[in-house]
């Protein structure tokens, strides 16, 4: 299964998710929450605004010299002790970490929370070569312990309530309290004493990156729970795989990131645990570092101008939580390990619009999303743009030219609405209660109002008024 | 002095809410104002834009330029179709400069009335129970912000309630409605749910097209809520 795209298209999936009253109440709840409190301290900053656009600025100028940066990267963490490698699609990156880890012996690895791994299918590709890939973020491990699949960038277990990871808890982790009950506390207690034994003896950790600093070498993670920094810091060899996206030319530039993605994310003023490392340090942390430099498709998306800037995404999923499609069908739908609005527009484009077709139509267009982008990705237009990429179906595509046809002129519109008024003959009292395919998807739901007796072009006629 | 308005009213509120048009001119009439109807005129192109249909509406773009052109105000009740026009039409028009010289003298009726009449009061009277929903083009795309509002709260006998969750997209979204009509249906449940709490007879907006959707989702549930454009009520009179 191909971690970008899902086997049935968008409509079908949403269909089966909506269906489920437990995920709408979980979704609702969690998305509401995050929403709010993102609100609250996003409000007390007075120079959002041009925070907003400082982001936008740094990754539109980074992206526009991208070649250039990622080769400084690689010249300032090789002089630093660390090793570079290039992975063009998911299958070489794969490889590369695969035989990295295999090299060291090790039959176990730990993971930091990462979006770039899950992207490449890292996880199943260490467990077909035989070495267990252990998720040591909360949500992470609940999604692995329950066989399940992420559904948030930012929350993965988002789907799930207490009660559900109370017995996941039970039913798969060795040694877990008999009498565990669903108090947030005594869930994380579990969940720390479970990853303690992992930290304590793995040889090898794998990491993503969400920005790495190209005039010093330096990588940097973001996370909340200090699990992360337990794998960065603990075993001998450190193996990160971050997309191509992720540098930034200056470290001057994470003042501006450090400050928009805390608040953007989780709604918190700064970020818990910031880890920062550059190449290898003697005597201190992992004595041996790879750096894979990941593609998958990012090379394309850079190449259309009006598409390129999803890939100025730093990860926050601010627009997942304030979508309304997000909140009512959850991630799962989306069948891509990037769901939500900004799934909508990166998937499609990673994968070719042909593997992901249904996507770029998974929104209303509200616009949510883009006022809340710390980077400002006009993710609405990217939509429109991407939707007339994608391949019409044959039916819609004859209704759409004929609509086109009739709408050329004045004279070819009043003979359209000349046609629509016969649909009068359909209603009762004024509504339409039922209409054959494809239509019937309208008033499945809802009534339809009759065509109006007279146009007003016809008024307007009839009252002789002014050209 | 009057201006002379031309109005651009839409494709949908021509065939299907002639009443909405005609409340427009009247209010405009009502403040001394020229109103007229460029007979050419068809669709924005909205539609076709936003359904991926780039060609075909490249072609109703430039008619709607050439139609609306040889005016200098350009009123129409939706904020949905002057954010196409403000905010599309630049980028798929084959004359970009001509379209946006037609976007910038294009307004929403509740833009034009505050920002660029400078009315608040249009001695309009209706004393109904209301509820207001902002569309999200109107609020995202224009930042009408709270002029419909004000336009609303100087109504004479009107009792204004707020609508919980407001600034929530009701599940129209053009051919979303029928592409995706479950995940449609279900943000529409949640629109009807807070607008029934609020207790109103009316729910009023300054888009016809999502009126139609929460309109035909409140006549199926038979909650006895009403639908009515905003220029209906602001053309209201005792």
């Amino acid at each position: 299964m191909n971690p970008l795209h899902g086997i049935e298209p968008f409509p079908v999936a949403a269909r089966k998710a909506l269906a489920d009253k437990q995920l709408r109440r979980n979704l609702g709840h969690a998305t509401a929450t995050i929403r709010d409190k993102r609100a609250r301290v996003v409000a007390e900053v007075p120079d959002w605004e041009e925070l907003r656009r400082a982001g936008e600025a740094i990754k539109a100028a980074t992206m526009a010299r991208l070649d250039e940066h990622l080769i400084e990267l690689e010249k300032q963490v090789t002089a630093r002790g660390g090793r570079v490698h290039w992975a063009r699609d998911a299958a070489e990156a794969n490889r590369i970490v695969t035989e990295l880890v295999q090299a060291t012996g090790a039959r176990e690895v730990v993971k930091v929370k990462s979006m770039a791994t899950q992207e490449i299918g890292l996880n199943e590709a260490l467990e077909a070569a035989g070495i267990a890939a252990v998720e040591t973020d909360l949500a992470e491990l609940i999604v692995q312990l329950g066989h399940d699949r992420p559904s948030h960038i930012l929350v993965p277990a988002i789907h799930r309530n207490r009660t559900e990871i109370r017995d996941i808890f039970l039913r798969e982790m060795s040694g877990v309290d008999p009498d565990l009950t669903d108090d947030p506390r005594q869930l994380a207690m579990a969940a720390r004493a479970h990853l303690r034994a992992k930290f304590l003896t793995a040889k090898v950790a794998v990491s993503g990156a969400n920005f790495a600093v190209a005039e010093t070498g330096t990588i940097a993670v973001v996370e909340s729970e200090g699990n992360g920094r337990m794998c960065l810091t603990l075993p001998e060899t450190l193996i990160t795989v971050m997309g191509i996206e992720k540098v930034v030319p200056q470290w001057t530039d994470l003042e501006v990131f450090l400050q928009l993605l805390p608040r953007s994310s989780t709604g918190e003023r700064m970020n818990p645990y910031t880890s920062t490392w550059t190449g290898v340090t003697p005597g201190d942390g992992p004595q041996e570092f790879h750096l894979v430099l990941l593609d998958n498709g990012r090379t394309s998306v850079l190449a259309d101008e009006v598409g390129r800037s999803a890939l100025h995404c730093i990860r926050c999923s601010a627009c997942l939580n304030v979508c309304p499609v997000y909140e009512r069908t959850g991630g799962h739908a989306y069948g891509s390990v990037y769901p939500g609005p900004i799934g909508a527009i990166l998937s499609p484009q990673l994968t070719g619009i042909k593997n992901n077709a249904s996507l770029p139509y998974a929104s209303t267009l509200c616009g949510a999303c883009y006022d809340v982008c710390p980077v400002r990705i006009d993710i609405p237009t990217i939509l429109v743009h991407l939707r007339a990429q994608a391949p019409a179906p044959a039916a819609e595509a004859v209704a759409m030219a004929g609509v086109a046809w009739a709408m050329a002129g004045p004279r070819r519109f009043r003979f359209a609405e000349f046609l629509l008024r016969l649909g009068r003959l359909l209603g009762r009292r004024g509504r339409i209660r039922r209409l054959p395919p494809p239509l019937s998807a309208w008033t499945a739901s809802r009534d339809l109002p009759v065509p109006a007796a007279q146009t007003f072009r016809q008024w307007w006629r009839s009252a002789r008024r002014p050209q | 002095m009057g201006m002379r308005i031309a109005l651009f009213a839409t494709c949908l509120a021509d065939a299907m809410f002639p009443e909405v048009a005609i409340a427009t001119v009247t209010v405009l009439e009502r403040l001394g104002h020229e109103v007229v109807f460029p007979r050419g005129q068809t669709c924005c192109g909205q539609m076709h834009i936003n359904t991926g249909y780039q060609r075909q509406a490249r072609k109703l773009v430039g008619h709607h330029v050439d139609v609306f052109e040889p005016y200098d105000a350009i009123v129409a009740p939706s904020g949905s179709c002057v954010g196409s026009v403000r905010h599309q039409h630049a980028a798929i028009a084959r004359d970009p400069v001509l379209a946006e010289r037609v976007a910038a003298k294009t307004w929403e009726l509740s833009e034009f009335l505050v920002d660029v009449l400078g009315v608040v009061d249009v001695g309009a009277s209706f004393p109904h129970r209301v509820t207001y929903h902002p569309t999200c083009h109107s609020l995202r795309m224009l930042r009408v912000g709270d002029k419909p509002l004000r336009l609303l709260r100087a109504v004479r006998g009107i009792e204004l309630v707020e609508l919980p969750a407001a600034d929530q997209c009701c599940g129209f979204g053009g051919t979303f409605a029928l592409k995706n009509a479950d995940t449609s249906a279900a943000m529409l449940a949640d629109k009807m749910r807070h607008i029934v709490q609020t207790d109103a007879e009316v729910v009023t907006a300054g888009d016809s097209s999502c009126l139609m959707h929460i309109g035909g989702g409140l006549s199926r549930a038979g909650t006895g809520v009403r639908t009515l454009h905003l220029a209906q009520i602001l053309a209201s009179t005792l």
